[in-house]
């Protein structure tokens, strides 16, 4: 289960070699790209109010996905589906599949900590963990069996250069992480969520909190990291969804009402409800 | 008109009153305590057992009070801490969000905290008698244990609750199980709580009579194990102070004086150190 | 496939603290069920009725009247509260609504650290100052010349100190869930500070302040050792509060060491703890009853 050691270099292949090629839903062509994450018929509810309604979607392996829509649509829950955080609610009903690598992760075998291992989280608010910033990067390797100072020292650089925080952070990696900035914060989780050498990344609205520099820089790291990794991020900003996306899904009171590429939906939206909010009626 | 600026003027006055007359209580008490427990303070008292004629008016001081107080104070809140950590992990981490078994335990300890200590002294006698103990300091620190209980495990509650849920997520989703989040991320988190919570407890178990009357009992010795009854500070003050030799009352006050300040330093204690360990916590 | 060691303590650990769980949250029951199985002896030969109506306590000839003990329990709790309550009322007034921050969190703080005395050193300052003070100045100034101070009234004045604590915590966590636009709407309709607070504010709190009230008298019911030391501990029905009187926690705790020697004797004392328990459980439950209200009305 566990990826190599010795090698952080080298991140691509792995996923790909489990993608399997699923028939688009909905006639809508993904132009033969890989899907990596597939949604199935999923319904969730609390108790006797529906929050998802019966979605199905493909997600695009490598490439930047972003999820839009109205506040309360069902957005975050739709995104914690994918690692099943969405499980932690009391009296929450689950139905349908969620397929990472053809695998359905609801299944029985699933062991729930591997499958979250290959996803990282930033979430709304940067969470670093009470520790320093180094232990926030080791962390995770740590829980996952690697224990060698040399390779962890080696890693805990390299990600923090991928998250490109290593120059404001190499003189005081053993400080709380809580004195970092808010921008800097994210980027430290960033950098946290890739050091246990995810296929995915999931970001709900991960630029929210932060100041447009910060926002921009995030930006930038999803672009540059989309030949590795599968991207999927709810935002609420749609001109953060047209710079950076290349698929685009729009959701609307749990239901998806439309997905397709980026600049398709954007530009030529086959829904009444995608043109309004994409001309900021609704919102 | 007169009437309701008279009526406003008065109860301005009177509120003032109101917080006055309850601070003083307070300074009254403490310095009654020390005015009183001054003059009969010696080295003695707080380093020599009760000798032959200590309840006489010989020599001797309170040391096997003082020793048998803290060996029940830290037993019991370790007895309580050893009980409540998991209780807190079970209802903030392993329970589902809103369960209502967590509701019911949070409910039953804060009434559990209701019950008053000669209550949990008739029923440490019980569980004595069904055991087979007999009155020792470990029936003490049983008893006094499961009297604590509830303060230190609803304290640590109240603090880990106000943890975002957030940062419980990052940890799962960087593949942590739900026990490595529970130990290294939230108790850590929460460290200054559960130290006051910790000191919370200590102080209310050095301070406790009733329920150690039945459990614990009263001997001139340092306990040498912790099937030997245990000598307490408060009942050392209560049986010293029932002595019609003068001596002997006034010694009840310099015990008075001790407890008083050993109570004091726990609680200022336990103010600044929460104040200090907050340095990886996240606000 | 071979479970990882690390998930197999996850679940070993899940099981564990679920099983202890499940153990603390049985402990109220364990409580209440042990201490009534106890007292069943006693309810045997006994009815309740006469148990707690009659007043002739001889345990050597088996005549358990709890009578007295039951109404020196209610009037020192009765005494604590009319003292308690309205100091309480008005200091949590005064600090929720109009000291500032600092003065606040200082008195506060002050009174966390009372909270934190322990009984005996309420017990014995009870003993230095508020048992002369009724002999010599209040008692007389009665016409009761002969009095020893020793008193329900000395028990209720130390249990009200003792009650502050508890009850300003709740207060102002009451108060505080009052909406600040509350005060503005009244205040912008031109009612004084004052006003608004008795007729807004207050009014708004009023369960919530009752359940406060509730809980303190819960303290004041059980407490044992301070008022012991000053109330004087005589199984007679006080008739005014400068009789002496004998409390349920007082008897328990002064008979401990006899318990055994007298038939039925334990069981009696086992009954009065049974009796203190329930009547707390029952106020604790209206209380809480009364909290939820406020919190649904206020979300
Ligand atoms: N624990 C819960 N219990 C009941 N309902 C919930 C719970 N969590 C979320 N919901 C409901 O589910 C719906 C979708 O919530 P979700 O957080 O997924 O929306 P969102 O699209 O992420 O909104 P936003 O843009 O504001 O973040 C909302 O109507 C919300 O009220
Ligand atoms: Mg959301």
């Amino acid at each position: 289960m566990q990826t190599s050691i010795n090698e952080p270099m080298e991140k691509t292949g792995n996923a790909s070699q489990h993608a399997t090629l699923i028939q688009p839903l909905n006639g809508q062509s993904l132009n033969g790209v890989k899907t990596h994450i597939s949604v199935r018929n999923l319904n969730i509810s609390y108790g006797n109010s529906q929050i998802l309604k019966n979605v199905s979607i493909d997600i695009p392996d490598k490439k930047i996905t972003a999820i839009i829509g109205p506040s309360g649509c069902g957005k975050t829950t739709l995104l914690k589906t994918f690692n099943r955080l969405i499980e932690s609610s009391d009296g929450i009903k689950i139905e349908g599949e969620v397929l990472v690598d053809g695998e359905n992760i609801y299944g029985k075998n699933v062991e729930v900590t591997n499958m979250r291992k290959k996803m990282g989280l930033l979430s709304q608010r940067p969470m670093p963990l009470p520790m320093s910033i180094y232990d926030n990067i080791a962390y995770g390797m740590r829980i996952h069996g690697i224990r060698k100072k040399s390779i962890l020292n080696e890693r805990v650089t390299y990600y923090l250069k991928q998250a490109s925080l290593w120059n404001e952070v190499k003189d005081r990696l053993h400080q709380p992480a809580t004195k970092l900035s808010i921008g800097q914060q994210q980027r430290l989780c960033l950098a946290r969520g890739l050091a246990v050498e995810p296929e995915i990344i999931l970001g709900d609205e991960p630029t929210s909190a932060l100041d447009p520099i910060s926002s921009q820089r995030i930006e930038e790291k999803f672009v540059e990291l989309k030949d590795q990794y599968t991207i999927v991020m709810v935002t609420h900003i749609l001109r953060q969804a047209r710079r950076i996306a290349d698929y685009i899904v729009f959701m609307y009171l749990g239901e998806i009402v439309e997905h397709g590429p980026a600049h398709e939906l954007l530009e030529n939206p086959r829904e009444e409800m995608t043109k309004e909010y994409v001309k900021g009626v609704i919102s | 008109m007169f009437w309701r600026k008279f009526e406003e003027r008065l109860f301005n006055f009177l509120i003032r009153l109101a917080t006055i007359i309850i601070i003083g209580c307070l300074f009254v008490i403490v310095l009654t305590i020390v005015v009183k427990g001054l003059p009969a303070m010696s080295w003695d008292m707080i380093s020599k057992s009760p000798s032959g004629g200590f309840y006489l008016g010989k020599e001797g001081g309170v040391l096997n009070a003082i020793v048998g107080s803290l060996y029940l104070g830290i037993g019991a809140s370790l007895f309580a801490l050893l009980l409540s950590i998991p209780v807190v992990v079970y209802m903030n981490v392993y329970a589902p969000t809103h369960s209502k078994f967590a509701q019911y335990i949070r409910i039953s300890l804060d009434i559990l905290y209701g019950i008053p200590s000669i209550v949990y002294g008739a029923f440490g006698f019980l569980i004595m008698i069904y055991l087979g103990l007999k009155v020792s300091l470990l029936a003490g620190i049983v008893t006094v244990g499961l009297l604590v209980l509830p303060i230190m495990a609803r304290t640590m509650d109240e603090v880990i609750r106000t943890i975002p849920k957030e940062l419980t997520e990052a940890s799962l989703s960087l593949g942590a199980t739900k026990w490595e989040t529970a130990m290294k991320v939230l108790l850590r988190q929460a460290f200054p709580g559960i130290l006051t919570a910790i000191l919370l407890g200590f102080g209310r178990a050095i301070g406790d009579a009733a329920s150690v009357i039945f459990t614990t009992g009263f001997t001139d010795n340092v306990p040498e194990s912790i099937l030997q009854p245990a000598a307490t500070l408060p009942l050392a003050i209560f049986f010293q102070l029932g002595s019609p030799i003068q001596e002997v009352v006034n010694r009840a006050y310099a015990s008075a004086l001790i407890l008083t300040i050993m109570i004091l330093v726990i609680s200022i204690s336990s103010r600044l150190l929460s104040r200090r360990f907050n340095k990886n916590i996240i606000k | 496939m071979v479970l990882p060691l690390r998930i197999l303590l996850d679940k070993v650990a899940g099981k564990s603290v679920l099983c202890l769980s499940v153990l603390i949250g049985s402990l109220l029951f364990l409580i209440v069920g042990g201490l009534y199985f106890k007292s069943l002896p006693i309810l045997e030969s006994h009815s309740f009725w006469d148990l707690i109506s009659k007043s002739i306590w001889k345990p050597g000839k088996e005549q358990f009247g709890f009578l007295p003990y039951i109404l020196s329990t209610v009037y020192i709790t009765i005494i604590s509260l009319t003292i308690a309550v309205p100091l309480c009322i008005l200091c949590s007034v005064y600090l929720s609504e109009y000291a500032s921050k600092r003065v606040k969190s200082f008195v506060t703080s002050l009174v966390d650290i009372l909270a934190g005395i322990p009984s005996v050193i309420f017990g014995i300052w009870g003993i230095i100052m508020i048992v002369p003070f009724i002999s010599d100045t209040l008692a007389p100034a009665f016409g009761q010349e002969d009095t020893t101070g020793y008193s329900i009234l000395a028990g209720g004045l130390v249990l009200a100190i003792m009650v502050f604590p508890i009850v300003i915590h709740i207060m102002l966590e009451v108060l505080r869930t009052v909406p600040v636009e509350l005060r503005e709407a009244s205040l912008s309709l031109g009612a004084n500070k004052w006003e608004t607070i008795k007729k807004v504010v207050l009014r708004k709190a009023a369960p919530g302040i009752i359940a406060a009230i509730v809980l303190g008298f819960s303290r004041a019911f059980g407490e044992t050792l301070a008022v012991l030391m000053v109330v004087g501990n005589t199984a007679l029905i006080p008739h005014s509060i400068f009789d002496a009187g004998y409390p349920l926690p007082a008897l328990i705790a002064n008979n401990y060491g006899e318990m055994m020697s007298i038939p039925l004797y334990d069981s009696a004392l086992m009954f009065a703890s049974f009796l203190l328990l329930v009547v707390i459980l029952i106020f604790n439950v209206a209380a809480r009853f009364f909290m939820m209200r406020v919190e649904r009305r206020m979300s």
